[in-house]
């Protein structure tokens, strides 16, 4: 039976004056996810958006599969298409909801028809449909107040459709629709699910990672690259840059007081990954902040790593539970890989006693005997770009 | 990848010329199912056959001893839940040593969930397991003793005899199970001589491919076997013989130079690692001076296990930080043995092969000289 996949206008997440261009964008990317799929043709009318397949082997699970994870979607249907008359509906309805109509026990059905020269009218197509479901489904009952399910016959221009209850899609807005921003990810369970959270509001992403050879191994670097393809599945291409820490931390471990390691540590990345979000066209920083979870994440804290940036920085994961942030790793598949135990950079170089309430002023001090320009200059020097699909 | 200082060993083996060309050949020119009944078959036999009487001659036992397996876990789970498993009606002891290998370890806790009940003997501080702790553990309860000869970590070299001894006097219905992975090649190993019912051995050790191992049962002895199916190696372990690598295994014992005199190449060039190492003043010792000399456990204190493994790495030479199992975590050998957090946590493990030489570990001290002068201390 020949599917199609339907996306009506009240699940697209659309702004006023900004509908054109977030549908364009949305369209954009189901045509560059499904493509590799094969051939398909999108066409929108009267508010509904139809993707259908042109060749036979399109593999139609894949494809709601992937439809799944595009951002802008809230919820979208499969299909049947029919010809336009009773007998072909009345002839498939049963056959393409079968699976549907044996695990409920209520229904009702719903017609329109865009095209009024069809013979019947949508109240005689609603009861010959359901009549037809309830033949072949004896132990069906039609509910019109509160049904398991409602199925939905369509009379369009060129072709009638028959659907059941729609598909949940991964909402948020359309990748592109608020810019580009830059996560900082770590290879911990809180930066992917970070990353991915904002993507969801409709961010393109680049990522910058500080790798510290031979304190991290090469081990830490590939676990990141996995954990960005997992978010890359809703994000689009990722374009990661991989900063040479190792001078760095080591300066900071000649020259600064021991109870500011991490504090410092963190200013400095923050200086770099600020210069290069704005020399690759970043208009934010985004981490995985959460309030309170380790000691370098209290308010001062967090205060003193804002200091020495210039653009904001969003923290999606900043109110939120260890338990929450680890149900949204495992939806994206990234929990597994952010568990496996490979050592990166933040833990190397732990104080014993780190210091958790940093008054104005003290990290500057801590920080003088750092030449952090020169720093600064060579690690950007140094980093490696790659792009992750 | 050939031009650095290999001395892991004890993870893995380089596989030698011998153990290749028989790979190759047995790839290529003689691929039948050794159990098929025209002539092909029988010439794939007769090379199982060939590499049975080999390993048997190391061994010192009968060739109906000997199956082979896929390696030493195999070995080492056919051994421990076979050996429980036929003894079941008679006891439900087993003793076994918190220093095992964990393809031992994780049978035995397996065992342990299904109702056996199981103690694990903790080394003294030169990590070897003592004759008394044996004696008091073993009683006529006891069904199945498990006891590694050589210990992968720290090379300790564990008193099996005393365990068969042990056996022995409690009267206990027990079979003495030995993993010889690491002392196989090494040490001269005679089954009668040690006492033992059950022992594993692997290939990639002594520079044969991984995949391939043999496992000792001696005659009369029932096991349950792991693999059922076509009845292979006398049901003890069905599936179509890997017989490439058993051929690998063959040309990997034929290329064994005399034990003995191996040993005592061995034991100079060790002597040499400990001074050298010492006099450099950052090492510390972990291995006891009557450790098998092809291992060698040292402490860098002041600085971690895998960052000196990196940097090591990115100088050309390789060792291991625990063992190649544990992927990060410190080593519960050297736990067991009592050396304390410091120790463990800058512990690196050097394994020797007959190729090693004395430039190899002048050049390993000289990287780990260099190591504590680049490298940050840890806290």
């Amino acid at each position: 039976m020949k599917e199609i996949i339907l996306i009506k206008d009240g699940e697209l997440a659309l702004k006023g004056l900004n509908r054109r261009n977030f549908e364009d964008k949305m369209v954009a990317s189901i045509r560059r996810r499904l493509k590799p799929l094969g051939k398909i043709s999108i066409t929108k009318s009267q508010s509904t958006i139809y993707i259908e397949p042109a060749e036979d082997s399109f593999d139609f699970e894949q494809a709601l599969e992937r439809m799944k994870l595009i951002f802008g979607i809230a919820a979208f249907s499969r299909a049947c298409v029919c010809e336009k008359n009773m007998t072909d509906i009345l002839s498939k309805a049963p056959i393409y909801l079968s699976d549907t109509m044996t695990s409920v026990k209520t229904f009702k059905v719903e017609a329109k028809r865009s095209d009024k020269t069809f013979p019947l009218t949508s109240p005689e197509i609603s009861r010959e449909v359901g009549a037809a479901l309830l033949s072949a489904f004896p132990h069906l009952k039609v509910d019109v107040h509160n049904p398991d399910e409602i199925i939905t016959v369509e009379i369009r221009d060129f072709a009638a459709y028959i659907r059941g209850s729609q598909i949940k899609g991964a909402g948020g807005l359309p990748v592109g629709t608020a810019g580009r921003a830059q996560v900082l990810i770590s290879g911990g369970i809180d930066s992917p699910v970070a990353a991915y959270t904002m993507a969801k509001r409709g961010l393109v992403l680049n990522a910058i990672h500080f790798a510290s050879p031979p304190y991290t191994s090469k081990r830490a670097e590939l676990k990141v690259r996995t954990l960005l393809s997992k978010v890359a599945r809703y994000s689009g291409t990722i374009k990661l840059a991989i900063v040479p820490f190792t001078e760095i931390q080591e300066e900071i471990g000649k020259h600064c007081p021991e109870d500011y390691f991490t504090l410092i540590m963190r200013r400095m990345m923050m200086r770099i990954a600020c210069r290069v979000a704005e020399r690759d066209g970043c208009l934010g920083l985004i981490t995985g902040e959460s309030l309170g979870q380790v000691a370098s994440q209290t308010l001062p804290a967090i205060a003193a790593t804002d200091e020495v940036c210039n653009m904001p920085v969003l923290r999606p994961l900043i109110g939120m539970d260890k338990e929450e942030i680890i149900a949204i790793s495992k939806k994206i598949d990234a929990f597994e890989t952010s568990i496996l135990p490979y050592e990166d950079c933040c833990t190397v170089f732990t104080p014993k006693h780190p210091h958790t309430k940093p008054k104005a002023g003290q990290c500057e001090t801590a920080e003088k005997g750092l030449d952090i320009e020169a720093l600064i200059e060579r690690a950007i020097n140094g980093i490696e770009y790659s792009f992750i699909e | 990848m050939n031009n650095f200082v290999y001395l892991d060993n004890s993870a893995t083996t380089k596989p030698c010329r011998e153990a290749i060309e028989n790979i190759n050949s047995a790839l290529c020119d003689c691929w039948a199912n050794p159990s098929s009944l025209y002539e092909l078959g029988l010439d794939a036999q007769l090379l199982i056959d060939d590499a049975r009487d080999a390993a048997a001659r190391m061994l010192h036992c009968r060739s109906d001893e000997i199956y082979f397996t896929s390696g030493g876990t195999e070995g080492n789970n056919t051994a421990l839940l076979g050996a429980a498993y036929a003894r079941r009606k008679r006891g439900n002891r087993i003793v076994t040593t918190t220093i095992e290998h964990p393809s031992v370890l994780e049978t035995v806790s397996r065992l342990e969930r299904e109702g056996f009940e199981v103690v694990y003997l903790s080394p003294d501080s030169s990590g070897k397991i003592s004759a008394d702790v044996l004696a008091a553990a073993v009683n006529d309860k006891t069904i199945l003793v498990s006891i590694m000869l050589v210990n992968n970590e720290t090379g300790a070299i564990q008193p099996v005899c005393d365990a068969a001894t042990a056996i022995r006097t409690a009267n206990a219905p027990a079979l003495l199970h030995c993993d010889a992975v690491q002392a196989f090649g090494k040490l001269p190993i005679n089954v009668s001589a040690l006492g033992v019912d059950l022992l594993t051995i692997s290939a990639h050790k002594i520079h044969g491919p991984k995949g391939v191992g043999a496992l000792y049962i001696k005659k009369g002895i029932t096991v349950h076997p792991l693999l059922t199916g076509g009845g292979q190696e006398k049901g003890m372990r069905s599936g179509t013989e890997a017989v490439p690598l058993i051929c690998g295994l063959k040309g990997a014992i034929d290329a064994l130079p005399d034990i003995n005199v191996s040993l005592q190449k061995q034991k100079v060039l060790c002597d040499y690692a400990r001074k050298t190492l010492c006099d450099t003043g950052l090492v510390t010792i972990n291995s006891a001076d009557d450790c098998l000399p092809y291992i060698l456990n040292i402490s860098v204190l002041g600085y971690r296990s895998e960052t000196l493994l990196h940097f090591l790495e990115s100088r050309g030479v390789f060792v291991s930080s625990g063992s190649a199992c544990a992927k990060g975590k410190g080593s519960y050998v050297l736990r067991e043995m009592g050396l304390d957090s410091k120790r463990v946590d800058s512990a690196l493990r050097i394994s020797f092969s007959r190729y090693s030489t004395k430039q190899d570990v002048d050049i390993l001290c000289n990287e780990i000289i260099a190591a504590t002068q680049k490298l940050r201390r840890s806290n």
